[in-house]
């Protein structure tokens, strides 16, 4: 700092000539004796020493490995089936839907692979279709839609946030949803046949309802409510998303399922963090508790082709598995914990090592006291 | 702030020329060429543009505030990056963030630098305010009226009062004193307490205080324009049609304050800003410290960083664009202004500018200012740096060098007043073969003086001085008893001095001696009942054991330096003439009587005895004379004192003549007290592998004493080199003979290379200075000095000192000073520390990287030019091991914990970069963005960079080795860096890949998703803010309570803002702005994600905690050490221990230590100093009426200044021994 003249300087040596002839006047510029000021605050201090270190990795692995084996056991037993329908082999059955590329086929294409389980699915089954190769998590994807509008805003309805664009209004009305991750809404529609052994093809009951995180249900997304309880007069003058094939207020029959809070939109606005992603679709039930949800058998999966993948190599998957307390399958965590477990214990035993041949255990010996 | 700072500022002073207005010496460049100035005219002076009375070093006012500061702190780099950073988020195509993620912290870091700016300012405005208001007395119309200082103009006549401070430059034009004198002191401009003489001309000095005279004054001065020189004036007053010249003799100057004159009339020459003192006080050159540098360099670095960055990502952009973003535009349409991939990949560049600016942490300014602030007030609230006896506590006066602190390698130091007290003690005699002063046991047994030991009892002597203390009780017993010898050795202490005597009441006797050796002396003769009373020219009265005796003084055969003593020869009572003469051991035994040969041998033992102490010695001898041969002696001098050849050599000649064939007395010797604790401060520091420098203005003899007293020399070195050459040639062959003895002959060193690498030299430096084991010293005086500093010598002398112990250096002027410090400055890269207390330290203060200003009695100079003060040089010890070790060292850890941080922070972003198509998609929600560094994760590195201790501050002083770190530079540089960078990149990669691996596929345990991008934001968040508090927790090493609450704290408040930035409630408020509702809830709620949290953590710390409990068990360093005996002994409450103080023992034999100068005797035989007109013989009893003021007031102020530092009257009015730049005040009168 620089230090200029001041008044206090000047005066500092006039008083400081003076100042022990009235000093009992002035007070003592001695400072305070608190332990703050002298710093002299009590304090834990921690050194890292072998009799901490070496019990810290000890435990760390003998507490890890076992979570990794449990991790891995849990993952191993969860049964997880994935058929990949995206047909750019000419053996695939879908290879015809996915040469025809549109968006609006006024005559949906349908394809259907089918396959077959070894081992019979017990509890809930989750169906969840899989993407490769989609950036969903893209920047200028991402912020492509308007959360307030979402939300049931009736002015974002009509006057959707510029971020939406170049999906923001067709034709001068404004779109509803609007922006570029709601226009690519996933619309295959997957249906699933158990073929019984006898011949008969019977559809297995797929449940849409739950797929959803409970916020985004009840709290994010929010359908607008006007003077009108019909959902058809609210969003009357918006035009729907450009690659829909309807409008968001016919997404459903089920007035609880159907515009912003269809379930299906929601989980597909809740866009993925990496490239590859599944995203739940169905649940199937279960229904009994002797029989199986899925038994054992072959299936076929029917597939209502819409969606164009080919373009940017993407890929399309859909997966069945089962659930455990630590989610789907995953054996990633399982063996990353096995390995940071055995390292940990192993470094442990390394530094035990080191330190009994080489530790300074007399280090305060040459110290001058 | 950085070096594109600079550039900056010199950029913009070019643009905005009002920016000169702050800088009162731009004012009028080169217009005012010289000045006329018309008394008591203000309607011709105001034709001119010269500056009122006002002083104005406050930089803003109420309006002006906002726009200067915010201006001046968008000079700086960082935040001009910043501001550029906001105005790119802007480009909707760029802008990777929200506005605010900028915004906010920007506005925190301006706001807290507008305050404290603000803080500074109010209290300069209000200083300004109380200057400007003083009151002084103005005469207008013929009447003197009371105007504040502001109002004061140029060409007004003003009076002033004793004690007052003169309010302008003004020209003296009468006072109350005789002849137009008048006495100031000009402490506040040239830090000298002496008070000079000011005297007015003849003609002016004869308006006296008459109103109408000086109303009717209408001289006109001509002069030189105002500048900054505060012992040149050159100007010339018309007046009546005559001119007289005026000099800076003439010139009372604004600063200084009047004292011992009733009154005096000046007249105002320059005014406010355009006064000698204010042109003076330009800002102080900014300091840097090495830390700051290096800091500023690895910003750039990280810029540069940032940019490759942002260019692989750009890269990377272009080509995912091309092959993939082409293909995927069914789905994501390219934005109308995105022409092609490349143009794409330009735009990211400064998308990815945005989101990866973190790593250059903008907090970090601030930080490191309010830590540093933090340390200074340590320093300022250290009791333990307090002088209670000046009631003086240690003063931080900048608040940006506390690191550096830490790093010293030389300290340069004055010795008078700095490792002295200036106090001399007369400490032990030798009369007439037998030592006085120490004192023995029952048993002979010599005893070690301490606050016990009993006092001699002077109370028989109604004129002692109480602060005299003596312990031998023999010496008062051989006057007691009227030992001739001992009778006539202090009747020669009282008679043969310069000293002027003061009696303001009966009994209180005061000393005003021109060196503090001479004081000592003259008081020792004062306690053993031999007072000196009074003097005239003519007779010098003693009260001698409870008579008045007047002696009449002959004659003053005064000291200079060659003869190195001093005679007086007197007729006393009786009419005997006597001659008495002290001196030099050396010079005086070579002039005694041949019957004093055995005394002669046994006082030399003696002397060896004194000397060996550190005493410094003067030998005693008189002689009778015979009244013819000195009736014709004294006709011869006053012969030769009036020719006018040769009056030097006559002179002496004569002198030479009288002094011969004396009587030996004795032997004095004094102690030349060093301050409390130097010699231990000293063992400390060089402990410690700092190199102590002394330079003094003082003679080679003292400061060699003052050496072997605080133990920088000592008997056992290998050798002590003395240059002491006139000749460039001479200094060149004693410094080289000097370092082929060191170093032996034909091994040559390269130490004077400006080039190389500082830690590279240094190490090869040490590595070779270590090989020499033997100790040298080096002592130059200022003449060979003054060569050796010439281009082409002094990298031979930086070799040759640097290979040696110690370095004093004496006889130095102020600027020499400096030079030495520039010198090690300029080639050794080494942080160099300045200590003094004198104005004539102001310059090596300025110069080496850290001054400190010793608080003394030597005026204000030192301290107000120094970056520390405090009043006793053993604090230094403090200063740099203590809280110098502490603030380096957690200036460092900060830094690293910083720099790492902000890594693992920001690069996340960048190995996301490579699953987002290179998109400039951000990881985190922008409000953890905005809030991470200025929230979450800035008060514990604060709490840490503030409090933490690896040691304790007994051990830091106790083990001075762990002080070297810092002068290596080991705790903070580029390979530091560069290692916690890494650590940081370490940390990045494992915090994106380890949850990467864990989400591509996972679901939550009810099926639906979790491999979202908001949970995958919260958990790599959640691990990012647990891994950097567990590594907080890992880098404090001392844990207060604070440190607690700030940890624990930030956990929580993550916690808590992370839920309700996440809760319904502010979604339906702001549903745009906080779109992350209830992931927290439905991701945190998952075992599976903490589960990746508690990996991700335990594999971030688990190598840091590896490699540091290797390094530690194999290689630990000394603190690591401390610390572990620190912990294994802290159930015993650690003692406290003291480096034994070392008594040297030396055959030394210490010199004529007088230090005064010649010309002080004539003075008195001639009376000048007395007032002529109150000049009369005192009489042998009651006081001294109507004594001459200006000692009276000098004497009062020094004993009021000196009973609170509880030394002798005497001691405390020394004259101090600087004499290169204090002229003897009389010489003005002369």
């Amino acid at each position: 700092m620089a230090s200029g003249y001041s008044a206090k300087e000047e005066d500092g040596h006039h008083s400081g000539a003076l100042g022990p002839a009235g000093g009992a006047a002035v007070r003592s510029r001695k400072p305070d004796n608190t332990a703050f000021k002298q710093q002299r605050l009590p304090a834990w201090q921690p050194i890292l020493t072998a009799g901490t270190v070496l019990p810290a990795f000890f435990i760390i692995g003998l507490l890890f490995i076992p979570i990794g084996i449990g991790l891995y056991v849990t993952s191993n037993n969860i049964r997880e089936l994935q058929i990949d329908y995206t047909g750019t082999e000419s053996s695939s059955p879908c290879f015809a839907c996915s040469q025809n590329y549109s968006w609006n086929m006024t005559t949906p294409c349908v394809c259907s692979v089918s396959f077959s389980l070894d081992q019979p699915f017990e509890s809930n089954v989750f169906m969840y279709y899989g993407l490769s190769n989609f950036y969903q998590n893209h920047r200028r994807y991402v912020k492509s839609r308007d959360d307030s509008q979402l939300n049931g805003n009736l002015n974002s309805l009509k006057e959707p946030s510029k971020e939406c664009e170049p999906y923001r209004t067709n034709d001068g009305k404004p779109i509803a949803p609007c922006g570029a991750i709601a226009n690519s809404l996933f619309n295959d529609t997957l249906a699933l046949y158990y073929n019984d052994p006898n011949g008969t093809e019977t559809q297995i009951q797929l449940v849409k309802r739950g797929i959803a995180w409970w916020t985004d249900k009840h709290v994010k997304f929010r359908n607008p409510v006007g003077d009108d309880s019909n959902l058809t007069a609210i969003f009357q003058g918006t035009a729907k998303p450009v690659n829909w094939q309807k409008p968001v207020y016919e997404l459903d029959s089920d007035p609880e399922n159907n515009g912003f809070i269809n379930e299906d939109l929601i989980v597909w606005m809740r866009t993925a963090a990496l490239p590859t992603f599944r995203k739940l679709y169905r649940i199937i039930e279960k229904n009994s508790s002797t029989s199986p949800t899925l038994p054992r058998g072959n299936y076929t999966l029917k597939i209502t082709y819409n969606y164009p993948v080919r373009s940017f190599e993407g890929r399309k998957r859909m997966i069945l598995s089962t659930i455990s307390w630590m989610g789907g399958k995953n054996p990633f965590l399982g063996i990353a914990y096995i390995t940071v477990g055995s390292i940990c214990f192993f470094l442990g035993v390394v530094l035990l090592i080191i330190h009994h041949k080489y530790g300074s255990r007399s280090s305060s010996a040459d110290l001058t006291h | 702030m950085t070096v594109p700072k600079d550039m900056a500022e010199k950029w913009l002073w070019m643009l905005v020329p009002w920016r000169g207005r702050r800088n009162p010496r731009n004012k009028n460049p080169g217009q005012e060429e010289e000045r006329r100035v018309k008394a008591s005219d203000r309607d011709y002076n105001e034709k001119f543009p010269y500056a009122d009375n006002r002083i104005r070093t406050s930089k803003y006012n109420i309006f002006t505030f906002l726009p200067i500061n915010l201006f001046e702190q968008f000079q700086r780099v960082a935040n001009a990056y910043f501001l550029f950073l906001l105005i790119l988020q802007l480009i909707p195509q760029i802008s990777s963030l929200s506005w605010f993620t900028t915004i906010v912290p920007l506005v925190l870091v301006l706001t807290i630098t507008a305050v404290k700016d603000a803080t500074d300012d109010y209290f300069r405005h209000k200083s300004d305010q109380q200057v400007n208001s003083r009151q002084s007395q103005v005469l207008i119309n013929g009447k003197l009226q009371n105007e504040k200082w502001m109002n004061v103009r140029v060409g007004d006549i003003i009076k002033l009062e004793n004690n007052q401070f003169v309010a302008a430059d003004l020209l003296l034009l009468s006072s109350s004193e005789p002849y137009g004198l008048c006495y100031v002191e000009t402490a506040e401009l040239d830090g000298e307490t002496n008070l000079k003489v000011r005297q007015a001309l003849t003609v002016t000095s004869e308006l006296g205080m008459d109103m109408s005279k000086l109303a009717d004054f209408d001289g006109e001065v001509v002069c030189e324009p105002p500048n900054n020189k505060l012992d040149r004036f050159v100007g010339t007053l018309y007046w009546k049609d005559s001119r007289y010249p005026l000099d800076n003799e003439k010139l009372l100057l604004r600063g200084c304050v009047l004292r011992n004159t009733e009154w005096c009339f000046g007249m105002v020459i320059f005014a406010g800003p355009q006064t000698k003192l204010m042109q003076n006080c330009g800002r102080t050159a900014f300091k840097r410290t090495s830390i700051e540098r290096l800091m500023n360099t690895l910003v750039l670095w990280i810029f540069g960083f940032l940019l490759c960055m942002g260019i692989i990502l750009a890269i990377g952009n272009s080509i995912w664009e091309e092959k993939v973003g082409k293909n995927f535009r069914d789905y994501l349409v390219w934005e109308d202004v995105l022409s092609n991939s490349v143009f794409s990949g330009f735009l990211t560049f400064w998308s990815y500018i945005i989101i990866l600016n973190t790593v250059v942490p903008i907090s970090l300014y601030v930080s490191v200012e309010v830590i540093r602030l933090g340390h200074s007030y340590f320093i300022n609230w250290d009791r333990k740096m307090y002088y209670g006896q000046r009631d003086m506590p240690a003063e931080a006066r900048t608040t940006t060098l506390n690191e550096e602190l830490g790093q010293v390698e030389y300290i340069f130091s004055d010795k008078t007043g700095t490792l002295t007290q200036n106090i001399m003690v007369f400490n032990k005699c030798s009369i007439n073969g037998k030592t006085y002063g120490d004192v023995y046991d029952e048993f002979g047994h010599k005893v070690e003086i301490s606050e016990k030991t009993p006092c001699v009892d002077f109370s028989f002597n109604p004129l002692r001085d109480k602060k005299f203390h003596f312990y031998d009780h023999s010496l008062v017993e051989a006057i007691k008893l009227g030992d001739p010898m001992v009778e006539e050795f202090f009747r020669l202490l009282a008679l043969c001095h310069t000293v002027m005597s003061e009696e303001k009441n009966e009994g209180e006797l005061v000393y005003q001696a021109q060196s503090p050796d001479e004081g000592a002396l003259v008081t020792a003769a004062r306690n053993f009942g031999f007072v000196f009373r009074a003097r005239t020219p003519e007779t010098i009265t003693l009260y001698e054991m409870g008579k008045h005796v007047t002696y009449q003084l002959l004659a003053i055969l005064d000291f200079n330096n060659v003869r190195k003593r001093m005679s007086v020869i007197v007729r006393n009572p009786v009419g005997q003439i006597k001659l008495y003469s002290k001196g030099a051991d050396t010079i005086l035994f070579d002039r005694l009587d041949p019957t004093n040969d055995d005394l002669m041998y046994t006082t030399s033992e003696h002397l060896n005895e004194f000397a060996g102490e550190g005493l410094r010695t003067l030998a005693l001898a008189y002689k009778d004379l015979d009244e013819e041969y000195f009736a014709d002696w004294m006709k011869r001098l006053h012969i030769a004192s009036t020719t006018l050849e040769n009056r030097e050599e006559l002179l002496a000649s004569l002198y030479e003549e009288i002094e011969q064939d004396m009587m030996l007395l004795g032997a004095t010797a004094i102690e030349d007290k060093l301050q409390e604790g130097v010699a231990e401060t000293i063992a400390c520091l060089t402990l410690s592998s700092i190199k102590i420098w002394v330079l003094t203005g003082d003679k080679l003899e003292t400061a060699m004493n003052i050496g072997y007293s605080c133990n920088m020399l000592r008997d056992d070195m290998n050798e002590v080199f003395i240059i002491t050459g006139h000749t460039v040639l001479e200094v060149q062959q004693q410094l080289r003979r000097a370092k082929e003895q060191i170093l032996g002959s034909g091994r040559e060193t390269a130490n004077c290379s400006k080039d190389a690498e500082k830690t590279e030299q240094y190490r090869n430096d040490s590595v070779f200075e270590e090989t020499i084991t033997s100790e040298y010293a080096l002592i130059i005086n200022g003449h060979s000095l003054a060569h050796a500093l010439e281009a082409d010598l002094e990298c031979l002398l930086l070799d040759t000192a640097c290979l040696c112990k110690t370095v004093v250096c004496c006889r130095v002027t102020p600027l020499q000073k400096a030079q030495v410090v520039e010198l090690v400055k300029k080639y050794k890269r080494a942080v160099t520390l300045a200590i003094g207390d004198g104005a004539n330290d102001v310059s090596m203060i300025k110069t080496a990287h850290i001054g400190v200003g010793i608080s003394g009695q030597e005026g204000m100079q030192a301290v107000l030019a120094s970056d520390y003060s405090f009043a006793q040089f053993r604090y230094l010890q403090r200063l740099l091991l203590v809280h110098g070790r502490w603030s380096y060292y957690r200036m460092c850890r900060f830094l690293c914990y910083f720099f790492y941080k902000n890594f693992a922070f920001t690069l996340v972003h960048f190995w996301f970069g490579f699953f987002c198509g290179f998109s400039a998609q951000t990881v985190y929600d922008q409000w953890f963005i905005t809030l991470f560094n200025i929230v979450y994760t800035s008060l514990p590195v604060l709490a840490m960079g503030l409090f933490d201790q690896d040691v304790n501050e007994q051990n830091s002083l106790r083990q001075p080795k762990l002080y070297e770190p810092g002068q290596l530079n080991l705790l903070f540089n580029k390979r530091q860096f560069f290692m916690c960078t890494l650590q940081g990149i370490y940390t990045s990669c494992v915090l994106f890949f380890i949850p990467y691996g864990a989400f591509s596929n996972t679901v939550r345990d009810d099926g639906s998703h979790i491999a979202d991008q908001q949970s995958f934001a919260v958990t790599i968040a959640t691990s990012l803010i647990i891994v950097v508090s567990v590594q907080i927790g890992l880098d404090t090493n001392y844990w207060t309570a604070v440190n607690h609450f700030y940890i624990w704290g930030s956990l929580t408040v993550y916690f808590s803002i992370l839920f309700a930035m996440h809760s319904d409630g502010i979604f339906r408020i702001f549903p745009s702005h906080f779109p992350f509702i209830g992931t927290a809830r439905n991701s945190l709620t998952q075992t599976s994600v903490w589960l990746v949290i508690l990996l991700t953590a335990v594999i971030c710390v688990m190598p840091v905690v590896a490699i540091r409990f290797l390094r530690t068990d194999l290689y630990p360093t000394l603190s690591d050490k401390v610390r572990h005996m620190q912990q294994a002994s802290r159930k015993q409450r650690p003692q406290e221990q003291n480096l034994k103080r070392v008594r040297r023992t030396s055959s030394r034999r210490s010199a004529y230590a007088f230090s005064h100068q010649e010309g002080y005797g004539e003075l008195i035989t001639s009376g000048k100093n007395m007032k002529a007109a109150r000049l009369f013989p005192a009489p042998p009893t009651g006081r001294i009426p109507g004594s001459s003021s200006w000692i009276e007031s000098l004497l009062k102020k020094r004993t009021e200044m000196a009973s609170g530092a509880a030394v002798g009257p005497l001691n405390g009015s020394a004259e101090r021994s600087k004499s290169e730049n204090t002229p003897v005040q009389q010489q003005h009168i002369d």
